[in-house]
């Protein structure tokens, strides 16, 4: 008989107080609980973290690898967006 | 993010002039050194030859940790049994890192457990052979590891991004699994008499099986070439062997020990150590089934696989009634 395999999720980890949570990794889990658990002993053996986000990988809505001229070029030309673009008279300080 | 890489079958196959278009815009990327990520377009033959060999690594780490199980209820004191344990999980961690990462190519972690269990997978030769006494720990986190340390620090830049990142990981965490080895050597070696025969007799033992962990010679390697134009090679696997020959006969020495091989010399014009002749003949035997412990060593795996089951419906049948009674409750 085929076994169900246990559901894949994405792990993220804070570092420390002051940092964002951020991606390591994926793991199989039957549920959030021991999703946790699991990316304790996996992701965080020597003291790589002091919080654990975990979510069901299905969950994850992802941006196609095809638009991303179409998702990112119109920044590129926005050189204004930009503080180094614009000229800022000698012996003007503090700005 | 890692799923995403499953959802490849439903794009309609690309026309054989695309496909030249494809790989060659596929192949200018990996020359300007741009990793290659889970939902970009690459060939069917790379997404093979990473399956296989990324599956291949995870399945090495997961047998690895059997020989060194072994020893796990007898290491000598609590430090020793302390330190092992922790490089048995880190191994498990490995293991657990690689198969995530062959899982974003469209393979499943069932698929390459089935293959694995069914004896259709290989792994690393080198854990098909025993454990027997406490010096072969010693040798096998200083050679083993340290062969291994040789094979995947070249991987950490692998063309492909979740490979070489689970390798920054796996080496991040490899280099006390070697020094921990050499320490117990270093310990046997100042020993008492028998203490230091344990210690070259692990030597003899270990010393030829790790060398043949680099793989066939460069003539007779069937991947070579395309793996280190596809970036997912970076060192042949002679040179690799040498590199490790070159860094281990001169730790050997240190410790009073001797290396196995007659034909071991300097060369002093380049500074390499020449060494004998691989016996190919072991290394094909061992890895087509027929080592000392091949079939110990997938029995324990089935035997694991199988008393383990019920945990795992178990826990899948309570997720199962957790979310029917969350749903439940909402509802009302």
């Amino acid at each position: 008989m085929q076994e169900r395999e246990l559901p894949l999720w994405e792990v993220f980890i804070r570092s420390r107080t002051g940092l964002n949570h951020r991606h390591v990794g994926s793991l199989h889990a039957a549920d959030a609980a021991m999703a946790i658990q699991n990316a304790r002993d996996l992701y965080c053996r020597r003291q790589e973290g002091i919080g654990i986000w975990v979510v069901e990988s299905a969950a994850i809505h992802a941006s196609d690898p095809a638009d991303k001229d179409a998702l990112f070029d119109p920044a590129e030309d926005k050189i204004y967006r930009h503080p180094t673009f614009y000229d800022v008279p000698d012996g003007v300080e503090n700005i | 993010m890692y799923t995403q890489g499953l959802d490849q079958a439903d794009t309609a196959a690309p026309s054989p002039e695309e496909e030249v278009q494809l790989r060659d815009a596929f192949q200018a990327r990996i020359d300007a050194e741009e990793k290659i990520e889970p939902r970009d377009w690459m060939p069917e033959d790379y997404r093979r030859t990473l399956v296989r060999q990324i599956s291949q690594h995870a399945h090495s780490e997961i047998v690895g940790m059997l020989p060194e199980g072994n020893w796990l209820t007898r290491a000598p004191s609590l430090k020793r049994k302390a330190i092992l344990l922790a490089k048995v999980q880190d191994e498990a961690g490995h293991g657990l890192y690689l198969y995530s990462a062959a899982e974003t190519l469209g393979t499943s972690r069932q698929e390459m457990l089935d293959q694995l269990l069914s004896g259709k997978a290989k792994y690393s030769s080198i854990f098909n052979y025993p454990t027997l006494n406490w010096a072969d720990i010693g040798a096998i986190g200083w050679l083993v590891d340290g062969a291994a340390i040789m094979n995947q620090i070249p991987l950490c830049r692998c063309s492909y991004g979740p490979y070489s990142r689970a390798m920054v990981r796996v080496c991040k965490e490899e280099s006390f699994h070697q020094r921990q080895g050499y320490e117990i050597m270093t310990v046997m070696a100042r020993g008492t008499d028998e203490q230091r025969q344990m210690a070259q007799d692990a030597l003899n033992r270990w010393w030829w099986p790790s060398l043949m962990m680099f793989g066939p010679s460069d003539g007779d390697s069937a991947h070579t070439a395309q793996s280190m134009a596809w970036k997912i090679k970076r060192f042949t696997n002679d040179e690799l062997r040498q590199k490790f020959v070159d860094v281990t006969v001169p730790q050997a020495h240190f410790l009073g020990l001797e290396i196995p091989d007659p034909d071991l010399a300097l060369d002093e014009e380049t500074g390499h150590w020449c060494f004998g002749e691989i016996d190919w003949q072991e290394f094909k035997q061992v890895l087509s089934g027929n080592g000392p412990c091949n079939a110990e060593r997938l029995g324990a795996r089935r035997s694991a696989h199988e008393e383990g089951s019920w945990v795992r419906q178990a826990l899948l049948a309570h997720a199962d009634k957790q979310r029917e009674r969350s749903s439940a409750h909402e509802a009302a």
